[in-house]
């Protein structure tokens, strides 16, 4: 193996990530004065956050009365009974704080003719427990991700955030179950450093590129996770993988729920408005689980728009073009480039696509990383680690996020975890010395994959994965489909050991990085369709078609899933969900049908 | 006499030719600018024929076809490919512009070359070092100065103010307009620069900020505003569509009314 030689780096807190909850958490360590680092692979306002559009949630009451018990409500159902409810109260009740705050540091919101936060309807948000959409989706036209985190950066520069731009992360330093930093690849000149902390925040996003197509961004591969998996720490409720209603057909691009928030709608091959025989109430407002399973049906039932009659049509003709041009302008340009289509005449072609992952690293609400201890505690905290948005599992999204909570989860979240670092951790303490031999697998990881000369490039085997997780973890499972899943992701994780990987050097080593993204998605990958064969309902995101029926004396539990990093064995045990509130100021929303 | 020669290092050699994968469909040419860091020749230009039959529309689903086909080692940045994130700006068929949201078709000729952003050091191939466009975007002091003590709520922004900040705020810092300036290629070091200064009048005219003179007074310099000598290859390559130089006017106009 070559030698390397670390740079060390000593920090209190260490954020891996620079989208909406990393520039946040990263704001508020230094803030509270602890000496705080924020490492990531691409430019800050370049996180995929970036491509967030149509707003986020809070309960500010700007269009008509709202109360952050009717949000909580929504929240819990959306998540089918799967989100911990002390976790959700937390949000929807921070919510509104986080929204001004955004406000208070320049975020453009759109306005109402008051001067306040535009605010627009989205999919599960109703009034008054479930009687009428409502309008609680704070927005910045169709670009409110893109408002939020340049706007978070700008703050960020404010307040002198110290940054270390275009690091990849490689993995945990774990001391006998304690975190004591992270390492980390510079990419524009090949060094390594050694980032020591007391406590490291994992703020690293989803990892939709497991799929085929998905919404997401190529640099979503869930880094995050993929460190936790091989320091030994389990993910949760992996198998609940969101797929939009709305992926431009074909490209995959996003066309945000807020379209139809604005009055946009679903039609298929006949004209049919079909929403309206799925979700009576709120029709096209439905919660995406539940629209991306009605589109499906209606293709396979044979009624799917095209040529090959395997997509839907979304409709934005009938709204006047001002409407358009003021609040949809992002989405209109998307669905012109990459779906030619002027969407003042025509209704844009689209797709269920992979979009967004309930499951991640587990944590409570003050976003500290929990596992199940060996005492059989479920509660028991990682120390030296916490994680926030969507790499994190709190779980405030179970097995279904409503549309515009992420946005509002990333900013809560990042917060909580800057105030739990600023209560439990002394600015400046002591930290004990990092061994050699706690970060010898780091590097004898990166070497390997660094020299892999094997049979199967990069990106055949991410090929191989992507459509094996595309064509078995789908809208729909089955049994069997599940059980061919488990069987190509094992054959997929066998074949790490035959990578071939051509560029040698250390520079903007592209064919490494993606090479390490991808065994970081392979682990991931292996755990969702494992939890997905090994969950015998239907919940949420998980529709499985042998199990139709949710199960709440079984499965109203959170899966845990540890993935051996060695062998590729997949070990699964549960946490039960947090069926309790935070306080005594509301009570426990017991589980019922889910219906709208 | 001055020397206007160019380093010897800085000329791009000819370099290697992949040739179509047997069974192509309909193929085009792309000619792309490679330098390797750690090694010691000069830049070159590699050539590849690429079967665009089996491409997405998009210069970035050809060059991720190529490194996913034909050659892992060539290194640029990407992220959403949907045009929102600004990384994979690079400079195709002569323009700068976004990889993501430029189709191959739409470059003329059977050739297209592909270069990283003028100007700037190259890092890697594609990869270009862009910490002086950051650092200038930084000196602008993006985010909101007040002094009056913040709302209980937000706040208050009439549609009409609010409507001011459009053309302005969506600006993805891609640096395609920046890197496009004839002004800031030779006075890069001072003149902020189009992006930066877009930016610089995105605070000055939000209705909330409460630093315009601070701000005013900070561009009030031969170089950082008064370099922008409306050459227009801003509002030219812009891939969101917005108009720096017609931002930058409007900053000029501010300093002239305050003045009279």
């Amino acid at each position: 193996m070559a030698t390397y030689e670390f740079i060390e780096h000593r920090y209190d807190v260490v954020v891996v990530g620079a989208g909406g909850s990393g520039l946040r958490a990263a704001l508020g360590c230094a803030q509270a004065g602890l000496k705080t680092a924020c490492i990531t692979k691409v430019f800050p306002t370049r996180s995929h956050t970036v491509a967030a559009q149509g707003g986020i949630s809070a309960s500010l009451g700007n269009m008509g009365e709202d109360d952050w018990r009717w949000h909580m409500y929504d929240t819990v159902k959306g998540s089918d009974w799967l989100g911990d409810q002390d976790a959700i109260e937390y949000m929807v009740r921070n919510a509104p704080a986080a929204v001004y705050e955004l406000e208070h540091w320049g975020v453009p919101f759109s306005r109402t003719p008051e001067g306040k936060i535009y605010q627009r309807a989205f999919g599960g948000m109703t009034r008054n427990y479930g009687e009428a959409p409502i309008q609680r989706t704070c927005a910045a036209a169709d670009r409110t991700g893109h408002a939020m985190l340049h706007t978070m950066y700008g703050q960020a520069l404010a307040k002198e955030t110290e940054f270390f731009i275009e690091y990849f992360a490689l993995d945990l330093i774990m001391d006998e179950g304690v975190c004591r930093g992270v390492t980390a690849w510079k990419l524009d000149d090949g060094s390594l450093h050694r980032f020591q902390a007391q406590t490291v925040i994992l703020a690293t996003g989803g990892y939709g590129r497991a799929y085929l197509s998905a919404t997401s961004a190529h640099t979503c591969t869930g880094d995050g996770g993929g460190m936790a998996l091989r320091a030994g720490l389990p993910l949760q409720d992996m198998e609940f993988v969101q797929f939009h209603p709305t992926g431009i057909y074909g490209a995959g691009c996003l066309i945000t729920e807020g379209a139809r928030g604005e009055g946009g709608y679903l039609t298929n091959s006949e004209g049919e408005r079909f929403m309206e025989r799925y979700a009576p109430t709120v029709k096209d407002l439905a919660p995406r689980d539940m629209v991306s399973r009605a589109m499906t049906i209606e293709i396979r039932e044979g009624r799917g728009v095209g040529p090959k009659k395997d997509h839907i049509f979304l409709h934005l003709d009938h709204l006047d073009p001002k409407i358009l041009a003021e609040r949809l302008p992002g989405i209109s340009e998307s669905a012109r480039i990459f779906a030619g289509v002027d969407v003042n005449k025509e209704p844009i072609p689209i797709l269920p696509t992979v979009h967004y992952n309930m499951g991640g690293i587990p944590t409570n609400f003050y976003s500290e990383v929990v596992t199940k201890g060996a005492d059989g505690n479920p509660d028991q905290v990682v120390p030296g680690l916490m994680a926030v948005g969507e790499a994190a599992c709190v779980s405030v999204h179970g097995s279904n996020r409503l549309g515009s909570n992420s946005l509002i989860d990333l900013v809560v979240f990042g917060r909580s975890a800057a105030l739990r670092a600023a209560e439990v951790l002394k600015a400046g303490a002591t930290q004990p010395e990092i061994k050699p031999a706690m970060t010898d697998g780091h590097l004898a990881r990166f070497d390997r994959f660094r020299n892999a000369s094997g049979g199967t490039p990069t990106a055949s085997l991410r090929l191989e994965m992507q459509q094996a997780m595309q064509e078995e973890a789908a809208v729909f499972r089955t049994t069997e489909s599940l059980a061919s899943g488990v069987k190509r992701l094992d054959a997929v994780q066998a074949k790490r050991g035959d990578l071939a990987v051509s560029d040698r050097g250390l520079i903007w080593n592209t064919d490494l990085m993606e090479t390490l993204e991808l065994d970081n998605l392979i682990g991931q990958a292996t755990v969702t369709v494992v939890g997905a064969a090994n969950r015998t309902e239907s919940r949420g995101a998980h529709a499985h078609e042998n199990f139709p029926d949710r199960d709440d004396k079984t499965w109203m539990k959170h899966t845990l899933a540890w993935f051996d990093d060695a062998t590729g064995k997949v070990k699964i045990d549960y946490r039960p969900v947090h069926d309790y509130t935070m306080t005594n100021d509301i009570a426990p929303i017991p589980p019922k049908a889910r219906v709208y | 006499m001055v020397e206007l020669a160019l380093p010897k290092n800085s000329r791009i050699q000819k370099g290697r030719h992949w040739p179509a994968p047997a069974g192509s469909g309909k193929t085009k040419t792309f000619k792309v600018y490679r330098y390797d860091p750690e090694g010691t020749q000069n830049p070159r230009w590699d050539t590849y024929e690429v079967d665009v039959a089996a491409c997405g529309p998009m210069v970035l689903d050809v060059l991720i076809h190529i490194k996913n086909t034909m050659d892992p080692t060539l290194a640029f940045r990407r992220s959403c490919r949907e045009g929102v994130c600004g990384s994979c700006a690079m400079n195709i068929g002569g323009r700068n512009t976004l990889a993501c949201t430029h189709g191959w078709e739409e470059v003329p000729g059977r050739e297209c070359a592909i270069s990283p952003l003028p100007h700037m050091p190259v890092v890697k191939d594609l990869v270009p070092d862009l910490t002086l466009f950051y650092a200038q975007y930084a000196s602008v002091e993006p985010w909101l100065h007040t002094e009056t003590p913040e709302p209980q709520k937000e706040w208050i922004q009439s549609p009409q103010d609010r409507e001011k900040l459009d053309g302005l705020y969506e600006c993805i810092l891609c640096a395609c307009c920046t890197t496009s300036c004839p002004s800031y290629w030779w006075n890069g070091e001072k003149y902020l620069g189009p992006a930066a200064l877009l930016h610089a009048y995105r605070w000055l005219i939000d209705s909330r900020d409460e630093a315009t003179g601070e701000r005013l007074d900070d561009l009030e310099d031969p170089f950082k505003l008064y370099r922008c000598h409306t050459i227009m290859n801003c509002a030219q390559v812009c891939p969101k569509g917005l108009n720096p130089a017609k931002a930058i006017a409007e900053v000029k106009k501010m300093l002239v009314d305050r003045v009279v």
